[in-house]
């Protein structure tokens, strides 16, 4: 099957301020999001996600470069005039309208026939089970009710992209976690193709079938939450996405060595003689017996618990810290003890290389 | 209720004080409204209860003429006054922030630290010689010189409103397919209203209550109710001005309720 570009952005740029003082909120981003798909853009606060969403919504211009939707050059064009909806962060659901008033507006707006405008507000409050609450006005609701007129709001006029900009951050963790999948399921259920603003990286990996991840303007790599989570490509993206250990390591011939010390089986894309750092989960890191072929001794520094899982920190004999993730059991790591002599190995395929 | 290190309610006098300044407020007020149900000829001493003085200022034609004319000027007045504060409100929140702004705000408020009466003498000499040119006598010159002194007054609260206002409804606006021309008709209009409602009711308070300017401003004939008490007053003082004042003062009481219901912060 081949991809349909929904929307584009080529080589934006979007500086805010003067001269000297001017900072690049987006320095010279291009991106391809496909039609269909649950796209999240990642990272942390001011890293230039929310200002690329606005470029594409249109409440921003950029400083150059182009943004396109389904071919065609909209980066000029007026909010009102683009096939784009909005959901806010603060929702921003007018306070003097009911609830289906406001998700009516964007089909009023459009000059769409009365029948048709209250056919769709009906299978839209359908969509989001908040028939019952027609009638009343938005601040009667709670902050779940909200979300959902507000998704409701933007899904009505069928845009061609959902812009979503940190939706959930105001709810509470219970129904972060139902409207995660609540999303999910508009999203599957519409076929429109959602631009998701966040910086929660479970969020992320939950909900999308490609992230975008950003850090200071720039974007740092594109690609399925697997592959953003096996395979990132550098110590930013390793390091923002779930936790991980980072070792300094030196090609040794057909292995690789880590720090001064012991040899490990040889990732691709290393060359001879530079010093790289590679970086393993520390789910993939496996405690071993000594005596196995290419364990690695270390020394146990401390333990954290976690529930599910307890935290080996461990030192290896140059100092150089790892940890690991031991899931519980009955018995096994609750054996460990500070001081204690350990040895283990990574798994098989777990070590990646990063390119800084 | 937690300790608040300071509170000027525990300060020695403070009862005292309060006391003293809200008896200055409103005893007069009190006794004024009293003495206007005195049967006697008297504005100091009680002879009995009657509703006479109201009866009397009923029917009394120049009272009647003086207060349709207050009212007249005070409706035209606000009107104008109000629909000239939602554009001068408008045009210094929603656009960005421009060289002058500050000197546009002083401009606008200007009426409210300028002394009243070098207003009125300004406005006294201006209109006599527009008078002498046109030869128009009209209750023009007392409606353009209550507008332009309500603007401050509607321009206050309409302001408030606007800069309390969430900017993100009149983008989700735009993102929702709103023109400009349909985003103010249909969200910012609706949620300023209350403000242009309160903005109005004060300055048809302001107008209706205005005695220096009018005096200065008005020709022969052209009493408001104000400068009609003030023209009795200097006659002979009876009761009927107190059973005017009062309900004047009903009336006013009546709209600065309204206007703090409508201002008041939940929407």
């Amino acid at each position: 099957m081949t991809e349909v570009t929904a929307v584009e952005a080529r080589n934006a740029v979007k500086a805010f301020g003067q001269g000297e003082a001017s900072v690049r909120a987006l320095d010279d981003v291009s991106i391809k999001i496909n039609k269909g798909e649950f796209f999240t853009l990642l990272g942390p606060s001011g890293c230039g996600k929310t200002t690329l969403l606005r470029l594409i919504a249109g409440f921003e211009m950029p400083t150059s470069g182009t943004i396109l939707l389904e071919g065609a050059d909209i980066t000029y064009l007026p909010p009102n005039k683009r096939p784009v909806n909005t959901v806010f962060q603060s929702y921003a659901l007018f306070p003097h309208l009911t609830v289906a008033q406001n998700i009516g507006f964007g089909l009023e707006m459009q000059g769409r026939p009365r029948a048709e405008v209250k056919a769709t507000v009906d299978r839209m409050l359908a969509l989001v089970k908040l028939e019952p609450m027609a009638n009343r006005k938005t601040s009667q609701l709670s902050g779940g009710q909200q979300q959902r007129v507000a998704l409701a709001r933007a899904l009505a006029p069928a845009p061609k992209v959902l812009l979503l900009d940190e939706p959930l951050s105001a709810l509470d963790l219970k129904l972060r976690k139902e409207m995660q999948i609540e999303l999910k399921r508009l999203q599957m259920e519409t076929g429109i193709t959602f631009v998701f603003v966040t910086h929660d990286q479970e969020e992320a990996l939950t909900m999308s079938d490609r992230i975008g991840v950003m850090s200071a303007g720039k974007l740092q790599q594109i690609g399925t939450p697997r592959e953003i989570y096996t395979k990132p490509v550098n110590r930013f993206v390793a390091s923002f996405i779930g936790e991980t250990n980072f070792l300094p390591a030196r090609r040794d011939g057909d292995a690789l060595r880590l720090g001064e010390g012991h040899l490990i089986e040889l990732p691709a894309g290393v060359p001879e003689g530079r010093a790289v750092t590679v970086t393993v989960r520390p789910e993939q890191v496996r405690l071993v017996d000594a005596s196995e072929a290419g364990a690695i001794p270390a020394t146990v520094q401390s333990l954290v618990y976690f529930g599910t899982d307890t935290h080996c920190h461990m030192a290896l004999a140059d100092g150089t810290e790892v940890v690991a993730r031991l899931q519980s059991s009955a018995t096994g790591e609750a054996a460990l003890a500070q001081g204690q002599k350990v040895a283990f190995r990574f798994a098989a395929g777990a070590v990646q290389v990063l390119e800084d | 209720m937690a300790e608040r290190g300071f509170s000027v309610a525990r300060l020695p006098g403070f009862s005292t004080i309060a006391i003293v300044v809200f008896v200055a407020l409103y005893l007069p007020i009190i006794t004024l409204v009293v003495y206007s149900f005195n049967a006697g000829q008297s504005v100091a001493v009680w002879e009995g209860f009657s509703l006479k003085w109201y009866v009397d200022a009923w029917a009394n034609d120049a009272v009647k003429s003086a207060t349709l004319r207050s009212l007249g000027i005070a409706l035209c007045a606000s009107i104008i006054a109000t629909a000239a504060a939602t554009m001068a409100a408008l045009g210094t929140t929603r656009r960005k922030a421009f060289k002058g702004q500050t000197f546009i705000y002083v401009m606008i408020n200007q009426p409210l630290m300028v002394p009243e009466i070098v207003t009125a003498v300004a406005l006294l000499i201006f209109f006599a010689s527009i008078k002498v040119a046109t030869g128009y006598q009209g209750l023009g010159y007392l409606i353009i010189a209550h507008s332009a002194f309500c603007i401050p007054f509607a321009y206050l609260p309409i302001r408030a409103r606007l800069e309390g206002m969430d900017l993100s409804l009149e983008t989700a606006a735009a993102d929702l397919y709103a023109s400009s021309w349909q985003t103010f008709r249909r969200v910012t209009l609706p949620l300023l209203a209350p403000g242009i409602m309160a903005g109005a009711m004060l300055a048809f308070v302001i107008s209706l209550d205005d005695v220096v300017i009018t005096e200065f401003v008005k020709s022969g004939g052209q009493d408001t109710l104000p400068t009609y008490m003030l023209g009795q007053m200097r006659r002979a003082l009876t009761p009927e001005v107190n059973a005017i004042s009062s309900v004047l003062l009903a009336l006013t009481v009546l709209l600065l309720t309204a206007f703090f219901l409508l201002t008041r912060k939940n929407d």
